[in-house]
C-alpha cells in the first residue's frame, strides 16, 4: 500500500504572489489537442531555452559572473546550460573588449554556430570600442559579424545584462520561420563576408 | 652596515668610473645612466655583488628631441634583504637602436623585453625569441614612440572633429 | 570510392609522435584571454608556448593623452576583480609626485576599501580553482558575499566593478552610515560563509589530491621570474609591498604574512585563504581606528590641497579662489613638477608598479604600468611541462591570471 503523503500538503494562497500565467498564442483549443501556427510554439519553445556562449574576455565578463549567480539569477529565463561549444549553442554573448587580434577568433566563433543564431554585444567596448579608441581595439564587434542587441553599459549593470536577454527573446519569440532564408539576410551576411 | 644610496654610488664609481653619469636621486631612489654596451656588466656587478636579485621592471622612454639618444631602456632593480630601489638607464639612437639583452641574468626579462620591442622597436641583441608580444605580428610600425597617434588611422567612420583628435 | 588526392598533410605530421593542441583563447577553462599550444604526448605536456595580446588595449598611449584624474578609470581596467586597489595605488603615486599629504583618516578608510578588494579578489581566484577541480558549488555560495562587497562600494561611489574610488587627496564624499552598517554586516556575517568555503575545499580529499605537488616552483626560480605577490609567498619568500614600503598608513596595522612552502597550487590556495582572514583582521582595525574620530574629524574625507582636488560646487559658486581653483584644475593649468617616480602597492596578484615620468605638462610624458601577471605569466611554460593537461588547467587558474592585467 502507498505511503501517504505528509509534507507539503498545505493548499497555497498564491493570489499576491505577483505570479502571472502567459497567455497561450492564439490558436484553436479542443479535447486534448491544441492546433495554433508553427512559428508560434517553435518562438515560445526556443525564446524559454536559449543555450548562451558566454564570450567573455574582460570587465563584463566578471559582471555576468554576477548575473548567472543567485542575487541575479540568468537561469530563471531558461539560460541555465551555459555551453562553451559554438556548435551547441544559440546565442553568442560578447562581453568586453574585442581587440584587434581577437577578431578574426569572434569570426571563427560565430561561423562555427548553427543558424538560428543570435549575437547580444554587452558592453560599451563590445558596441563600439569603449573608452580605447586606439590603435589596437576593434571599435564594436559590429565590425566583424552582424549583432542583434546591444547593451550599453561599462560595465553594464546584472539587470541590464538580463534586460538585453530578456529583448532576445522577444526577437526569437516573433522570428518568421523563414528568415534564415531570405534573401534580406543574405545580404546582410555577405556584407560581413560570410558565405 | 647596511646598504644605502651613497654606498652603492660609490661602490659603482670605485668599479665603473666614468661608464655612469647622470646621478640624480628624484623622490629617494638612486638613478643614473650608464654607457649603452655596459647594461650587462653594471647588472651583473648589482645583483651579484650588492644583492640587487629582483628585476621589477624594464621599460623605454622616447625623447624625441634629444638627437643620438632618442630611445632611453629603464631598468629597475631591487634589493629585497635590505630594501633598497635603484634605476638607471641606457641610452640609444633610434637609427640602431641595439642593446644587449638580459635574459641571461634574470629570466623575467623575456618577455618585458618583447614588450619593449613590441612598443619602441628596442633591438635586444641576444634575446632567444624578440617578436611582437601585444600586438597583431603584421604590425609594421612601433606604437608607442612618439611620432605615432594613439588612434587607428584607418578608420573611415569616426569623423575627427566629432571625436576630438 | 571517393578520391582523397586533393588532401594535403603538413609536413611530417604522419611521422610525429606528439599532438598540437590550441587551447585557444576563448576556452572555458582560460579565464581570459591568453592562448597555450602544447605539445602532447599523449597526455602528458612536452612544450608550452602561450601567446598574449588578445585584449592588449594600449593603456600606456592612452594615458599620455589624459590628465591625471582621467587615467583613474584607465587603472580600474587593469585587474578588474580588485580595481579599488589600482585607483588607490594611482592615487597614491599622483600624491608623491605632488607631495600631497593625507590625513589619518582618510588613509584609514582606503585601508578599508583596498583590503575589501583584496577579498573580492582572493575569492573569485579560490573559488575558480574550485570549479577547475569539479566543485562548482563553492563558487556559487561566495559569489553571494561579493555581492555585499558590491554594495559597499555602491555607497561609496556608485558603480560596483569598475569602482573609479576616491580622488588625488581622498575621497569624493565621506563615507555615508549606511555604508559603516553594511561594512559591520559584512564583517559579522563573512567569516562564517569563509568557514564553511574552508571547509569544503581544505581537506577535500579530492582537491588535495589535484592541487598538491602540481605547479610547483622554488623560491629561487620564483625570484628569477619576477614572481611577486601570494604566489611568490606560496613559494617561501615572505615579501609584501604593504610592509617593506609601507604606504597610506599600513604600519599601523597589525598584521602577519602568510606564506607556503613548495609554491605548488595546494599552496597558493591555502596562502590566499590565509590572506583573507588577514585582510578581514585588517579591516576590523582600520574600522575600529575610524571609529575613534570624533566630531570635526569625522568629517574629514580629503586632503586640503585645493590645487588639486575640486573645491565644494557651493564654494565655486559663490567664493573668487574655489572659482579660481576650480577653473585651474579643469583646464589642466595646475603647477604639475616635472620629474620621474615608481611606486607600487600590494595588488590582488602582486606588486603594481607605476612608473611616472612628468614634464610639468597636463598629462604625463609617460607612464608605464609593471603588471605583476605580465611578469609571472612567463613562468607558465616552467610549470606545466611534465604534467598532464588537466594539471595545466588547474595551474593556470590558480596562478590568478586576468587578461586585462596581462595585456594592458
Amino acid at each position: 500500500m502507498a505511503r501517504p503523503v505528509r509534507f507539503n500538503i498545505k493548499q497555497k494562497d498564491t493570489s499576491d504572489w505577483g505570479i502571472n500565467i502567459a497567455s497561450a498564442p492564439q490558436g484553436h483549443m479542443g479535447e486534448g489537442f491544441f492546433a495554433t501556427s508553427l512559428d508560434k510554439v517553435v518562438g515560445l519553445a526556443r525564446k524559454n531555452s536559449i543555450w548562451p556562449l558566454p564570450f567573455a574576455t574582460s570587465c563584463c565578463g566578471i559582471e555576468f559572473m554576477a548575473t548567472m549567480g543567485s542575487h541575479y539569477d540568468l537561469a530563471r529565463f531558461g539560460s541555465e546550460r551555459v555551453g562553451f561549444s559554438p556548435r551547441q549553442c544559440d546565442l553568442l554573448m560578447v562581453m568586453g573588449t574585442i581587440a584587434k587580434k581577437m577578431g578574426p577568433v569572434v569570426k571563427q566563433v560565430y561561423l562555427q554556430m548553427a543558424e538560428p543564431r543570435w549575437v547580444l554585444a554587452v558592453g560599451a567596448c563590445a558596441s563600439s570600442g569603449g573608452i580605447f579608441d586606439t590603435y589596437s581595439v576593434l571599435q564594436g564587434i559590429d565590425q566583424v559579424v552582424p549583432v542583434d542587441v546591444y547593451v550599453p553599459g561599462c560595465p553594464p549593470r546584472p539587470e541590464a545584462i538580463i534586460d538585453g536577454v530578456l529583448k532576445i527573446q522577444e526577437l526569437v519569440h516573433n522570428e518568421s520561420l523563414r528568415r534564415r532564408n531570405s534573401d534580406k539576410y543574405k545580404l546582410l551576411l555577405e556584407s560581413y563576408g560570410i558565405q | 652596515m647596511s646598504l644605502t644610496n651613497d654606498i652603492i654610488k660609490t661602490r659603482l664609481t670605485e668599479k665603473f668610473g666614468d661608464l655612469l653619469s647622470a646621478w640624480e636621486e628624484p623622490y629617494g631612489m638612486l638613478t643614473f645612466t650608464a654607457a649603452s654596451d655596459q647594461n650587462l656588466k653594471v647588472m651583473n656587478f648589482l645583483k651579484e655583488e650588492l644583492g640587487f636579485n629582483f628585476l621589477t621592471d624594464i621599460t623605454a622612454v622616447n625623447y624625441p628631441d634629444r638627437k643620438g639618444e632618442e630611445l632611453a631602456v629603464v631598468y629597475h632593480l631591487h634589493n629585497l634583504v635590505d630594501n633598497i630601489r635603484m634605476r638607471f638607464k641606457v641610452f640609444a639612437p633610434v637609427e640602431k637602436p641595439d642593446i644587449y639583452t638580459a635574459t641571461g641574468i634574470f629570466s623575467s626579462a623575456n618577455w618585458m623585453e618583447r614588450e619593449t620591442y613590441d612598443f619602441f622597436g628596442v633591438n635586444f641583441v641576444g634575446h632567444p625569441d624578440l617578436r611582437r608580444i601585444l600586438n597583431v605580428d603584421e604590425m609594421d610600425y612601433f606604437p608607442l614612440r612618439k611620432e605615432y597617434p594613439l588612434e587607428d588611422q584607418t578608420r573611415i567612420d569616426k569623423d575627427d572633429e566629432m571625436f576630438g583628435r | 570510392m571517393h578520391d582523397h588526392n586533393n588532401i594535403r598533410l603538413p609536413e611530417g605530421s604522419i611521422e610525429k609522435e606528439t599532438t598540437t593542441l590550441n587551447l585557444g583563447p576563448t576556452h572555458p577553462a582560460t579565464h581570459g584571454v591568453f592562448q597555450n599550444i602544447l605539445e602532447l604526448d599523449g597526455e602528458r605536456i612536452i612544450k608550452a608556448d602561450s601567446t598574449v595580446g588578445y585584449i592588449h588595449r594600449a593603456f600606456e598611449k592612452i594615458a599620455e593623452r589624459r590628465p591625471y584624474y582621467q587615467i583613474t578609470p584607465l587603472t580600474d581596467r587593469l585587474n578588474y576583480c580588485s580595481s579599488p586597489i589600482n585607483n588607490m595605488g594611482w592615487h597614491l603615486t599622483c600624491e608623491k609626485l605632488l607631495g600631497v599629504k593625507t590625513p589619518k583618516r582618510v588613509d584609514y578608510l582606503r585601508i578599508i576599501i583596498m583590503e575589501l578588494a583584496r577579498i573580492s579578489d582572493h575569492l573569485i581566484c579560490n573559488s575558480i580553482v574550485g570549479v577547475d577541480t569539479g566543485a562548482y558549488t563553492g563558487f556559487l555560495y561566495v559569489m553571494q558575499y561579493r555581492e555585499l562587497i558590491y554594495e559597499i562600494y555602491e555607497e561609496v561611489c556608485g558603480s560596483r566593478l569598475t569602482t573609479n574610488i576616491g580622488r588625488i587627496g581622498g575621497f569624493e564624499r565621506n563615507f555615508t552610515n549606511t555604508a559603516f552598517q553594511k561594512l559591520e554586516k559584512f564583517l559579522k556575517e563573512y567569516p562564517g560563509v569563509l568557514r564553511e568555503f574552508e571547509n569544503l575545499f581544505t581537506r577535500n580529499r579530492i582537491f588535495v589530491e589535484r592541487t598538491k605537488g602540481v605547479g610547483g616552483i622554488s623560491a629561487e626560480r620564483a625570484l628569477n621570474y619576477g614572481f611577486t605577490g601570494p604566489n611568490l609567498r606560496a613559494a617561501g619568500v615572505d615579501y609584501d609591498v604593504r610592509v617593506h614600503s609601507p604606504y597610506s598608513s599600513y604600519e599601523d596595522i597589525d598584521f602577519i604574512i602568510p606564506i607556503g612552502t613548495t609554491g605548488d597550487n595546494y599552496d597558493r590556495y591555502q596562502v590566499r585563504n590565509a590572506e583573507m582572514w588577514e585582510s578581514l583582521k585588517i579591516i576590523e582595525q582600520a574600522y575600529r581606528k575610524v571609529q575613534e574620530f570624533k566630531g570635526a574629524e569625522s568629517e574629514v574625507f580629503h586632503a586640503d590641497v585645493p590645487a588639486y582636488y575640486l573645491p565644494e560646487k557651493s564654494d565655486v559658486y559663490t567664493k573668487m579662489e574655489a572659482l579660481i581653483y576650480h577653473f585651474k584644475i579643469v583646464m589642466g593649468e595646475t603647477e604639475i613638477p616635472p620629474g620621474e617616480l615608481y611606486n607600487s602597492v600590494e595588488g590582488g596578484n602582486g606588486e603594481l608598479g607605476f612608473y611616472l615620468i612628468s614634464d610639468g605638462g597636463r598629462a604625463p610624458y609617460r607612464l608605464h604600468f609593471r603588471r605583476p601577471c605580465f611578469v609571472y605569466y612567463q613562468a607558465f611554460p616552467e610549470l606545466v611541462t611534465g604534467g598532464m593537461l588537466s594539471d595545466a588547467i588547474v595551474t593556470m587558474s590558480s596562478l590568478n591570471l586576468i587578461a586585462g592585467e596581462m595585456d594592458g
